[in-house]
């Protein structure tokens, strides 16, 4: 594995730590950590400044029967709360977000595919997978489009991605991410906008089709 | 901690429970959750502690940090219907053991974060708070003045690469 160069913005990490990122970003940022040392570290030590911030608040009495019920429960039956594990080129959240099973593609021409692992009016987020020599297909995107490499790599005006890269491309961000030679382009993409694919579908069906 | 983890020992997470479950109650109730549901999410979170201790790795953590992140957990899960997406969960290699070393300045990083905190003025201590309580965008984060994070976080570097080897055995 070659060493990854684009990192998660700190601003973007601080609001994962502390739980005020969409889920859609929420996704790509658990995937980045999974697979980078450096964010990770950025995220526990937001998670350190949590725990002062939690230890320092301010306290308020418990009921009596609050420890009493908890003690009691030490020993009670849980269903241990699930652990997906990296996958392929997929890591562990992204398995989560596909619930253990493999993707299922959906063709949108040019060997382009893609899968969308959630959508919603907040934003969504999918895997695409890019032939080499093709180019993402042409979209407009308003709002911030966070992109994860995990197999293979693409270039666009601002540089080159490969796997374990993001990109973080705002509105203002005009570019035309082309996948390289090697195996196909896997990205996992999240955006907060519907995404706009206007010269295959005429807008009115984007809902239908949820592209 | 250490014992609760190591030894299942009932009598130290009970002395933790009368640490943290009031400090939890009034983390929670900031954010304007009720005084009745704050107390069931202290007490989902307490045994959440109690059962996933084996995850605790105080070569990476204080106790508080541990706990804030389960506490945001379970109240994002609330809120939204789908769970919080979560990186993979690095596991500790049993062979080593904790370093006492690294242990200890991961404290005192900590204990220097506490003290940067309440040098603060009020304001910027305030905007901290809400940060932390998941009351900030990622864009309201950005324009702020924040916490010195940098020694802290190249100490849970060192603790990070600490388990590298088996990160490697997952590539
Ligand atoms: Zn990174």
């Amino acid at each position: 594995m070659t060493a990854i160069t684009h990192h998660i913005p700190d601003a973007l990490l601080a609001a994962y730590a502390t739980g005020n990122l969409p889920q859609a970003y929420s996704l790509v940022v658990a995937a980045h950590v999974s697979l980078c040392l450096d964010c990770r570290a950025t995220v526990e030590a937001h998670q350190a400044a949590g725990g002062v911030v939690l230890d320092s608040v301010g306290a308020e009495p418990v009921s009596d029967r609050l420890k009493s019920g908890v003690l009691d429960l030490l020993d009670a039956p849980f269903v241990p709360e699930p652990r997906f594990q990296r996958s392929g080129v997929f890591p562990g959240p992204v398995v989560e977000a596909l619930k253990g099973k493999p993707p299922r593609w959906k063709s949108l021409g040019l060997g382009v595919r893609q899968s969308i692992l959630a959508a919603d009016r907040d934003g969504s987020v999918r895997l695409l997978s890019i032939p080499p020599g093709q180019a993402v297909p042409d979209h407009s995107h308003n709002g911030l489009e966070l992109t994860l490499v995990l197999e293979g790599s693409f270039r666009d005006e601002t540089g080159r991605f490969a796997v374990g890269d993001v990109e973080v491309a705002d509105q203002s961000l005009e570019h035309t991410p082309i996948a390289e030679p090697g195996p196909a382009c896997i990205c996992l993409a999240a955006t907060d906008a519907p995404l706009r694919f206007n010269a295959l579908i005429p807008r009115l069906l984007q809902p239908l089709f949820r592209i | 901690m250490l014992a609760v983890r190591d030894q299942r020992d009932r009598a130290a997470f009970a002395a933790l429970f009368d640490h943290f479950a009031p400090r939890l109650k009034g983390f929670v109730m900031r954010s304007g959750t009720s005084p009745a549901q704050a107390e069931e999410i202290v007490q989902e979170v307490m045994l959440t502690i109690w059962r996933k201790a084996g995850q605790f790795d105080p070569a990476r953590a204080q106790v508080s940090a541990w706990i804030y992140q389960i506490t945001r957990n379970r109240q994002i899960d609330m809120i939204r219907k789908d769970r919080r997406p979560r990186p993979e969960e690095l596991d500790q290699d049993p062979e080593t053991g904790p370093d006492p070393g690294q242990m200890l300045a991961v404290e005192q990083e900590a204990g220097q974060l506490k003290q940067a905190l309440t040098r603060l003025k009020p304001n910027q201590r305030e905007m901290i708070e809400k940060a932390y309580l998941g009351e900030l965008t990622h864009q309201e984060i950005s324009s702020q003045t924040g916490l010195p994070l940098g020694t802290i976080k190249s100490r849970i570097r060192l603790g990070l690469d600490r388990l590298r080897h088996e990160l490697k055995e997952l590539r």
